[in-house]
């Protein structure tokens, strides 16, 4: 009885609750929208470092740090006995990483030069390609190299390095493939040769700087010069970038649920201000305070269970197309250094779903009730004479 | 009598030009690098100059001072341009460390830092860090003689003798003043990477020393990196304290 009356008295409302249903709808489909975003941004992300760039997980020379470009000088050593097997059998692959200019087009810059096996098959990039059989030294780039360099297939650089004596040497090279990765750091300011070209070039015979081993590959540990870094640590940047992006982003989320929290908190008091002689005379009829602060408040969380059903007839299907069809990105998002595509393809999760609905509807309820809680003092005959005590 | 004594003198001055002419072809690579690293070398001098950089977008000057001692310690201030101005440099031993007004950060400038140019420059950090005394890392040889101008030049080839930046040098050093006129820069593998031609020197003292010059990365485009000295004080007395990180910041 009491939620067809509080039904009645909702729909009573009209604009007042066309309103609040649209507030409130507006909030579940942005917020479950926005969390849709940052979690494919994150599937998305982790599917591309996993799958370009760190396979099974790594292992590290112990004075390898990516964020210390002064640690590449010593960051490299001999591939360990423990590991050659792997690498015979192609689920491990050795990279080795040196610093160097690349001169192109009359400028320079400076870059890290990963030298990687052609016939690699763990990662997803293109590196047969460095496989050319030519005399002159092959050289893959990324998309975001190539496009800061205006580099394109066929284009000499000049590779300038200092070998392990210190001594600068030179070589010209040519672009043979131009990768079209997302990931970011394994293009931007990078150029990828052949593993012993690179060895060779700087007279480091036999070594690497870190070792990627297959997806399939388990159980790895430590070595004594190498520490193994599995695909948790290795995608700690990622979910760190998403996670800080979500919490930006939950500022958002507090001024749409501080603007429902007002609206539905106003419409309470005014309603229990309006309807002061239809509390004295429903409290008159028999119905106890208990009853009429229940009614009140479901008549506030029914605004929360029609905002459901409201966003779900525009939400859904807007939900789904961007799902299916995703959202493009600006160019220049790709050089934020984190693995994004041209479109970033949202997930809605049952988890989002519902967690968003059941936060909205908290609020709306603890709103709903909070000025209601005025009735508990009111005595039928005041409120029957239009006072509320 | 007269007429023999005569004689004899004539004889005695002919054979000592010959002599000297010997004497001076015959000089040895080894010999001419130390007296080129001779006539750079100093205990200490304070230097005014600038940094004549000619890029794609037109030509920048920055006016510096320098206050060297020995080859191990320098310590640079940009006097000009005034956006560039305050900005100081401190190189001890293999270490360099910078400090600009704008970021009031002291930054050492190491590994890929050093690789880049220097304000724009065709002279990367790692250049100004080079040991400049030649002979202690290369072994010269003379391969015969050319002329730079009008300037009679030995030219030397110089092999590594211990690690160094690089491999092989070419030198075109003035027979007179003993000053590399153009020198040569290769990389292991042969390719000549930078150039560098003295245009211009003056006496300091008794010592010949380039005025103005021209440092030139090969692989880049443009006209190189002018360098002017203005002015040059050798051996003269330098507060210790300048070679220190403090300074950076006075």
């Amino acid at each position: 009885m009491l939620l067809k009356l509080a039904y009645r008295n909702l729909i009573g409302a009209k604009l007042r609750t066309v309103l609040n249903v649209g507030v409130l709808s507006l909030t579940y489909v942005l917020i479950i929208w926005h969390q849709g975003l940052f979690s494919g941004m994150y599937r998305q992300a982790t599917r591309d470092v996993i799958k370009d760039e760190i396979a099974g997980g790594q292992y590290w020379h112990k004075n390898y740090d990516p964020y210390d470009v002064l640690s590449l000088d010593e960051g490299h050593g001999s591939v360990p006995q423990e590991l050659k097997p792997l690498i015979a059998k192609k689920k491990a692959l050795p990279i080795l990483i040196r610093q160097a200019n690349l001169y192109s087009k009359g400028r320079v810059q400076s870059v890290l030069i990963k030298g990687i096996d052609p016939g690699q098959k763990i990662l997803d990039i293109p590196t047969a390609k460095l496989d050319s059989g030519k005399d002159i030294l092959p050289v893959m780039v990324g998309k975001i190299m190539a496009r800061k360099n205006s580099l394109k297939l066929g284009d000499s650089v000049t590779i300038r390095w200092r070998d392990a004596y210190g001594t600068f040497d030179a070589v010209e090279g040519e672009i043979v493939e131009i990768m079209n990765t997302n990931v970011p750091t394994i293009d931007n300011g990078q150029i990828w040769l052949p593993l012993e070209r690179l060895r060779k070039m700087t007279g480091l015979t036999n070594q690497a700087t870190i070792i990627v081993v297959g997806k399939e590959v388990v159980g790895e540990k430590d070595l004594s010069d190498w520490q193994f870094r599995n695909q948790d640590f290795l995608l700690k940047d990622v979910s760190d970038v998403v996670k800080s992006k979500r919490t930006a982003s939950a500022i958002m989320y507090l001024v749409l649920l501080f603007l429902i929290m007002l609206a539905i908190f106003d419409t309470q008091v005014l309603s229990i201000f309006r309807r002061r002689k239809e509390i004295g005379t429903l409290m008159a009829l028999g119905m106890t305070r208990l009853k009429v602060i229940l009614l009140f408040t479901i008549e506030g969380t029914l605004n929360g269970i029609l905002g459901i059903g409201v966003a779900a007839i525009y939400g859904t299907p807007v939900l789904i197309y961007t799902a299916n069809t995703g959202i493009p990105l600006p160019q220049a998002m790709e050089e934020y250094g984190f693995a994004l595509k041209v479109r970033m393809f949202p997930v809605y999760s049952a988890w989002l779903i519902t967690g968003t609905v059941l936060i909205v509807m908290l609020t709306v309820t603890i709103v709903s009730y909070l000025p209601s809680r005025r009735i508990s003092g009111l005595k039928p005959t005041e409120a029957l004479k239009g006072k509320i005590g | 009598m007269k007429k023999l004594i005569l004689f004899l003198l004539s004889f005695s001055l002919i054979f000592f030009l010959i002599d000297s002419s010997v004497y001076a072809e015959e000089l040895s690579g080894k010999e001419i690098l130390k007296r080129v690293d001779k006539n750079y070398a100093a205990t200490n001098h304070i230097s005014v100059g600038q940094m004549v950089i000619k890029g794609r977008r037109g030509t920048r000057t920055i006016k510096t001072k320098t206050w060297a001692q020995g080859q191990e310690k320098a310590f640079t201030e940009y006097l000009e341009p005034a956006r560039e101005k305050g900005t100081k440099m401190l190189k001890l031993k293999d270490e360099l460390w910078m400090w600009s007004p704008s970021t009031d950060r002291i930054i050492k400038i190491a590994g890929h830092m050093l690789r880049q140019s220097m304000s724009g420059s065709d002279i990367s950090y790692e250049d100004f860090m080079e040991d400049p005394v030649l002979s202690n890392s290369y072994e010269a040889k003379v391969s015969g003689e050319e002329k730079i101008g009008e300037r009679q030049c030995y030219l030397l080839e110089l092999n590594a003798t211990k690690d160094t930046a690089y491999y092989s040098r070419k030198l075109w050093v003035d027979k007179e003043r003993f000053l590399p006129l153009r020198e040569d820069l290769f990389a292991r593998g042969g390719k000549l990477l930078k150039t560098f031609q003295i245009n211009e020197v003056f006496k300091v003292g008794e010592r010949w020393y380039p005025k103005r010059m021209v440092f030139k990365d090969v692989l880049k485009e443009g006209d190189g990196t002018e360098l002017v000295i203005e002015s040059i004080d050798f051996d003269v007395e330098i507060p210790e304290h300048i070679f220190s990180k403090a300074s950076l910041r006075q």
